[in-house]
């Protein structure tokens, strides 16, 4: 019986330890895997490691501050349910309200007015095909926010469209966010050009996405 | 040539892709229930069912409406028995009745969304929809019956 026992556990020790190096093995790799979906951990080391410099950084923000606070950005990123319209930021036409998705209610959908282009003419909707307010569980809000506020939920991967350093700047090539300098006639364009923003951006995030003290 | 598909009839046009729909329905096509209103997706007047969704006609250009299926209001039923055509008869809704076929067709998109809207939902769901007579209120009163017809319907 004795030597039952002991052939028995001869026979288990192996297959616990199997078991448990497993176990340990499918942590590793899981936890692994999570990272490689959203990357935080990896992109925002790496390009917290390379170049940061915070004086670089905010003076590159505050470039970026400006633009994100011109209508053209700000009136889709509004402090209510309602979008804003107009150089004047008022409150948009027709009472329309953001929706679960971003994309308007009912019969107020976004694009049941705003088309894949800009319509022509003067106090017509501009158009892109992916024409939206960021959705009601992320509501990505820039009207009243200081430089400061603004820096710090962008940076914030929970409070930004859950997004690393790397797929922030990839978003400023979004074709939603280049609409701004496609404003359609009788808007005024944001403060910078384009390409301007786009070095201001990518300095910002790239030299540490730090946030001004105000 | 634009081929289109409008209350389940295919139409063959030869128009300018960038024509608004709303042309092609009306002067084209002869569909006159829809209305030009502003020609700035101001008012609602010109809306009809793209694929479903609400959109104005005076500012969808007619390529983007190739391909999928439009309902205007000619046909939203086959027979004018649509639960808000019903009410909006017995309720007597319309006043000089310039909106009211855009007004209509939007309420039968939240209808759809939400069977049963309250005043807060209907007023999110027709306030891209101007009436200058004023009909605000029996609108709303339609739509709650057209809901409580539409829930009877569907129980038998």
């Amino acid at each position: 019986m004795k030597k039952r026992l002991e052939t028995k556990a001869h026979y288990l020790f192996p297959i616990k330890t199997i078991v448990v190096i497993g176990v340990i093995l499918s942590i590793i790799v899981l936890t692994t895997s999570a990272f490689k979906d959203n990357n935080i951990a990896a992109d925002f080391a790496g390009y917290e490691n390379v170049n940061a410099d915070s004086a670089e950084s905010v003076k590159a923000f505050l470039q970026v501050y400006k633009v994100l606070m011109s209508p053209r950005c700000m009136n889709c990123h509004p402090a209510g349910d309602q979008p804003l319209q107009g150089d004047d930021s008022r409150l948009h036409a027709g009472k329309v309200l953001r929706g679960k998705d971003g994309k308007g209610l009912y019969a107020a959908k976004c694009s049941n007015c705003h088309q894949p282009e800009n319509t022509p003419g003067l106090h017509t909707p501009p158009g892109n095909p992916k024409w939206r307010l960021p959705p009601a569980d992320m509501k990505m809000v820039f009207q009243g926010r200081t430089a400061r506020q603004l820096a710090l939920q962008i940076m914030d991967y929970n409070r930004n469209g859950h997004k690393n350093k790397k797929q922030l700047v990839e978003h400023a090539r979004d074709t939603l966010v280049k609409a701004a300098w496609n404003m359609g006639e009788g808007r005024t364009p944001p403060p910078l050009d384009y390409d301007a923003f786009l070095k201001v951006w990518d300095t910002w995030i790239q030299k540490g996405g730090y946030a001004p003290k105000q | 040539m634009i081929t289109l598909n409008i209350n389940k009839k295919t139409y063959n046009v030869e128009v300018d892709p960038e024509m608004p729909l709303l042309w092609v329905l009306r002067d084209v096509i002869g569909l006159v229930g829809t209305k030009y209103g502003c020609g700035v997706a101001q008012c609602g007047a010109c809306m009809v069912h793209l694929d479903g969704e609400a959109v104005f006609s005076c500012v969808t250009k007619v390529k983007r409406a190739q391909g999928g299926k439009i309902t205007t209001i000619e046909g939203l039923s086959e027979k004018n028995d649509h639960p808000l055509q019903k009410a909006w008869i017995e309720l007597d809704v319309p006043q000089c009745g310039y909106c009211q076929s855009g007004q209509i067709m939007a309420a039968a998109v939240l209808l759809r969304e939400n069977p049963n809207p309250s005043d807060e939902d209907i007023d999110a769901a027709m306030a891209g929809n101007l009436c200058r007579c004023g009909t605000y209120l029996r609108i709303r009163k339609a739509i709650h019956l057209a809901a409580e017809i539409q829930r009877k319907g569907s129980k038998k």
